[in-house]
């Protein structure tokens, strides 16, 4: 819970600070970004099927930025 | 929590944009280790409005099992496990608010679980942080010769908080961190009682067979930290590097790392590889032979809590179909993908060798699983 009240505080900060900073990758310059290839979760029942085999199959759990849930898998 | 609100909502800003609608068919598939489980999923997202985007999910898993477990102590069984979920996402300039409802339900198991989160972006959207909590309670219970037993059940429940951060880093790269806390906790148990095991897994001890019930806490508690990069290549492709940490109240710990390649070729084509590792320490109660009956407090011999490494490779293939093939739809897609794991556990032995009375108790081979995961699916967009 330390680390979580740790970065909690941390992300207080920079939405109070949010204001004063400048993008420095302007939005034109983000076709890449934007790219198909460039989504972290682009088909979302395939990845959540994904992580609930892993879930199943190993004791780690989270961190991965699954939303998570009850899987009946004990 | 309602200052913090106060400040996401205090920003000017640009629209945010709804997720895409679209449908998915999928139909998944896993063999291995004496399992075979398969079904469909089916996701349908809708807009209502400019501002909410709403989605449901159907999902079956058709699990016929006769994995080590279930052949050490029982025989081949067969079960179905159904899953709805519910989720609604509400936009308001750069902010998003995600409701969730999951129930599943097999006839042994049931859990339902409700989550709430909050995105905000920031920095020219840079920059996205979210703030999750999610609430499960489940009913663990179990079967006695296939038919439901009225009077095991074993109420538990769940509650898990999180904090995600994306962030743009240059015109090529994008990194997220994500971290987790969950705990696991039963509900109104007798000390003797126990909820967080599967009630049909036994221990065995040197002299005994596999006999005892397996006895667990009643509470686990564990932290995760993960970390994403992804980098797009000077050609049509990317490549991602996924790594986490986990530790939990009961001893184990585990890291994981991934590597992925995806490749884009004439436009409706996409390729991917991927190579995973992951390994985990035991927990503290874990023994694949204990001394002798009763031999401490807890007792776990589930090979999901024992020490072990495995490594998974992935390849994928996406076509998007030309463009007025099925009318009225903006754009669709056929995907496969496989996936292999093979994973070899270092201190959990194949007590089926002794059963057999090829190998003496202690001394059989360290069990070995490979598993065959498909995912094949259907997406439309309109």
């Amino acid at each position: 819970m330390k680390i979580m009240r740790f970065v909690t505080l941390l992300l207080l900060c920079l939405v109070t600070t949010a204001c004063s900073i400048k993008p420095w990758v302007k939005p034109y310059e983000r076709q890449n970004i934007a790219d198909k290839v460039m989504s972290f979760e682009r088909d979302p029942v395939a990845n959540s099927y994904l992580h609930h085999v892993y879930d199943a199959r190993e004791s780690a759990r989270g961190g991965d930025g699954a939303s998570g849930g009850g899987c009946g898998c004990n | 929590m309602f200052a913090l609100l106060l400040i996401f909502f205090s920003f000017q800003s640009f629209a945010a944009v709804l997720p895409d609608e679209r449908i998915d068919l999928m139909y998944h598939g896993y063999d291995g280790g004496g399992a075979q489980i398969d079904g469909p999923s089916i996701l349908i997202r809708k807009n209502l409005g400019s501002h909410v985007s709403v989605s449901g999910n159907y999902y079956v898993d058709m699990v016929s099992s006769a994995s080590i477990d279930v052949e050490a102590t029982a025989s081949r069984y067969e079960e179905e496990r159904k899953e709805q979920g519910f989720t609604a996402q509400y936009m308001v300039d750069r902010s998003t608010i995600n409701l969730g409802y999951t129930h599943s339900k097999e006839n042994d198991y049931e859990a339902t679980t409700y989550s709430l989160g909050v995105e905000q972006s920031f920095f020219g959207d840079l920059t996205t942080l979210g703030f999750g909590f999610s609430f499960g309670d489940d009913i663990v219970g179990r079967n006695n010769n296939g038919v439901p037993d009225p009077t095991f059940k074993k109420p538990m429940q769940r509650h898990k908080y999180s904090v995600n951060a994306s962030q743009i880093l240059t015109k090529d790269l994008i990194a997220s961190i994500s971290v987790d806390s969950a705990t696991d906790e039963c509900m109104d148990l007798l000390d003797t009682d126990t909820c967080l095991n599967n009630p049909y897994r036994q221990v065995r001890h040197l002299g005994g067979d596999l006999a005892d019930p397996e006895r667990y806490p009643h509470t686990r508690t564990s932290d995760a930290a993960g970390v994403r990069l992804m980098y797009h290549l000077p050609w049509r492709a990317s490549i991602r590097f996924d790594a986490r940490t986990f530790a939990d109240s009961w001893g184990i710990e585990a890291n994981n790392y991934e590597l992925r390649y995806i490749h884009s070729y004439q436009d409706d084509w996409g390729f991917e590889g991927e190579v995973r590792v992951y390994e985990q320490t035991e927990a503290n109660f874990y023994s694949d032979l204990f001394p002798f009956e009763n031999a401490q407090n807890y007792l776990a011999r589930d090979k999901e809590l024992s020490p072990f490494s495995s490594i998974t490779f992935g390849l994928g293939v996406t076509y998007e179909l030309p463009k007025g093939l099925i009318p009225y739809i903006e754009k669709s897609t056929v995907n496969f993908y496989w996936d292999h794991f093979d994973i070899a556990y270092d201190d959990f032995r194949d007590a089926r060798q002794s059963k057999s009375g090829d190998f003496s108790v202690g001394n059989e081979p360290f069990y070995e699983l490979q598993a065959d995961v498909i995912r094949l699916y259907f997406s439309i967009w309109y």
